[in-house]
């Protein structure tokens, strides 16, 4: 029983991870700076809604889980709920999680475990998106002079966000510190390919080291969740 | 009729050609005509009238740029979307749009216009889109009515342009038609879903069809008496069918459909007519229909707004891709807007 529960919680933590930058990649369409990056953001959030889905479903009901919990009960990193920012602070994000994603899912795919299935699929996409945010990366890094600014930017802002995803996790068994320098040592290094400097401040805000994984939250999430469950929540027991 | 392999030498004119003289342009002219004649298709490199030309390129242009608009009114929802499943049916619906938008703009770009100079002038607003798109989403099962009625209407319209004479157009409507019949059911399924479940579910889903019913129909265009460039393109087989002719075509699938779907279509004058073999159906207020083509509909403003916003807020972007591409030309491919 004891395995059941801490894999549950795995999975609301990962399945919240995916749902919530799954839906703010949905904020950018009809925004995007070019058609091909309309098709290229829906279809990376696509492939988060999907490991959502599974993952969520794999602690109870997916629609549940998603419209009628509120703010302290979401146990999502603090980096996926950052609002989208430029194209450069999207990017960032993207990058940071996609690595992160990539490292542990091509680990979690290699054990067996109750999400060597979800990680097997999984891997498959994140490296995709971890090609699509190095490619843009490169691009903005070592674009322009205002492009290489905005990114360095976003590379400072959300650097105090991505200490957390090395934070330990329930029924999560992978070798965190191993992670965590696989993940220093690939994002060092495609910062460093793109002309950017590796930021150098703390990992953790404040307060707030892990603390999405504890239901607390960055402030705009909770308006976040206000749009993507108001609708849900407004009647009761429909089904849609 | 001459084969297919006889016209592609004989209607082919090299980019460079200065011989012609008008004699030249007479033979071109009746070849293309008899390619035309035989059901052929004009592709790229051959000779073709200047206002076939200018006429498809404003014709796909504005499809493309229906495409890329239409993403507005549906995206409005994706944030909103009231179950996971639904969220996912509505993102992915969405992305085709776009998808459809970069066919198109391909499509366009074969006749030699660019995308830059497309989406120029429809964020000048020399170029139009589907009056359809300036209506607004206020609720989730607008998501469905659009589904069912734009896309079933879009279809209309659009299957018969599979058979278009120019060989682009047609094969991108090929494959646009399959992505939108799966839009249309699922629009269908989710009106269906309401109209099924609560009380305030089903007005909800009513009140959804009650207000794209009329702007529905107006998407197959004027009357074929007012219609300035229809004959002409049924005569170079770019269009195959009359406005109107599609449009009691779609009133005749919608009623069963509505019917089915246990909603009403707003038109106390809907009625079938047994001798004409076609259901009778109300007037439609032109007036709307021209004051939103003029930019007068609900959301005109919005749309084009956000369109340039989104334009040149990415312009940055855009540029970066270019320099960077610039400075590695022998690295990766990127997009150079």
């Amino acid at each position: 029983m004891t395995t059941t529960t801490h894999t549950h919680s795995a999975a609301l933590a990962l399945g919240d991870d995916a749902l919530v930058l799954s839906h703010r990649l949905g904020e950018w369409m009809g925004h995007a700076p070019v058609l091909e990056e309309e098709v290229a953001l829906a279809n990376i959030a696509l492939d988060l809604l999907g490991q959502a889905r599974i993952l969520l479903s794999m602690a109870g009901d997916e629609d549940e889980l998603a419209y009628l919990r509120e703010e302290r009960a979401f146990r999502n990193l603090q980096l996926v709920e950052q609002p989208n920012g430029d194209f450069a602070h999207t990017i960032v994000r993207q990058l940071y999680f996609s690595t992160y994603q990539h490292l542990m899912y091509a680990r979690l795919a290699s054990v067996e475990g109750p999400f060597a299935g979800l990680a097997a699929k999984a891997v498959k996409e994140v490296a995709y998106h971890r090609d699509h945010a190095e490619q843009w990366t490169l691009r903005l890094g070592d674009g322009t002079e205002e492009s290489h600014e905005r990114m360095q930017r976003a590379c400072t802002a959300l650097w105090r966000f991505t200490g957390e995803m090395f934070a330990p996790l329930d029924g999560l068994d992978l070798d965190r510190s191993e992670l965590e320098s696989a993940w220093l040592e690939s994002v060092r290094s495609m910062l460093e390919r793109a002309g950017l400097a590796v930021p150098e401040g703390s990992r953790t805000g404040a307060w707030s080291a892990g603390a999405g994984r504890e239901g607390l939250h960055t402030e705009s999430f909770g308006r976040m969740l206000a749009e993507m469950q108001h609708l849900h929540r407004s009647h009761p027991g429909a089904s849609w | 009729m001459a084969t297919a392999a006889a016209h592609q030498t004989a209607r082919t004119q090299p980019h460079t050609g200065q011989d012609g003289g008008a004699g030249a342009d007479e033979a071109y002219a009746r070849v293309f005509d008899a390619t035309v004649a035989a059901d052929e298709r004009i592709e790229p490199r051959d000779w073709m009238p200047d206002a076939y030309r200018a006429t498809l390129v404003r014709q796909i242009a504005q499809h493309a740029h229906s495409e890329i608009i239409g993403m507005q009114p549906e995206a409005n929802w994706i944030t909103r979307a009231p179950s996971l499943r639904r969220k996912a049916i509505l993102m992915a619906k969405v992305q085709d749009e776009a998808g459809h938008g970069l066919y198109l703009y391909s499509a366009a770009e074969t006749l030699g216009a660019s995308r830059e100079e497309l989406l120029d002038k429809l964020h000048s607003g020399r170029q139009k889109y589907s009056s359809i798109f300036n209506y607004p989403t206020l609720t989730w099962a607008d998501v469905g009515a659009i589904g069912w009625l734009v896309d079933g209407a879009a279809i209309t319209n659009q299957v018969p342009l599979c058979r278009c004479s120019y060989g682009p157009y047609a094969r991108a409507m090929v494959r646009v038609c399959k992505e939108e019949s799966f839009h249309q059911r699922q629009g269908y399924e989710l009106l269906l879903a309401l109209s099924r479940g609560t009380p305030e579910q089903h007005a909800m889903a009513q009140d959804a069809v009650d207000r794209w019913w009329w702007p529905s129909l107006m998407m197959f265009g004027p009357p074929d008496d007012e219609s300035a460039h229809s004959a002409q393109s049924m005569a170079w087989k770019i269009k195959r069918h009359s406005n109107d002719e599609l449009r009691r075509r779609f009133v005749d699938i919608c009623v069963p459909q509505a019917a089915s779907l246990g909603l009403t279509l707003p038109d106390p004058d809907l009625k079938w007519n047994e001798e004409r073999g076609h259901h009778d159906f109300g007037a439609i207020d032109w007036t709307e229909f021209k004051e939103v083509l003029k930019g007068n509909g609900p959301c005109n403003e919005q749309r084009i707004t956000q369109r340039r916003r989104a334009h040149d807020e990415g312009a940055w972007v855009r540029d970066a891709a270019a320099a960077y591409a610039a400075k590695h030309s022998s690295g990766t491919e990127v997009e150079q807007a």
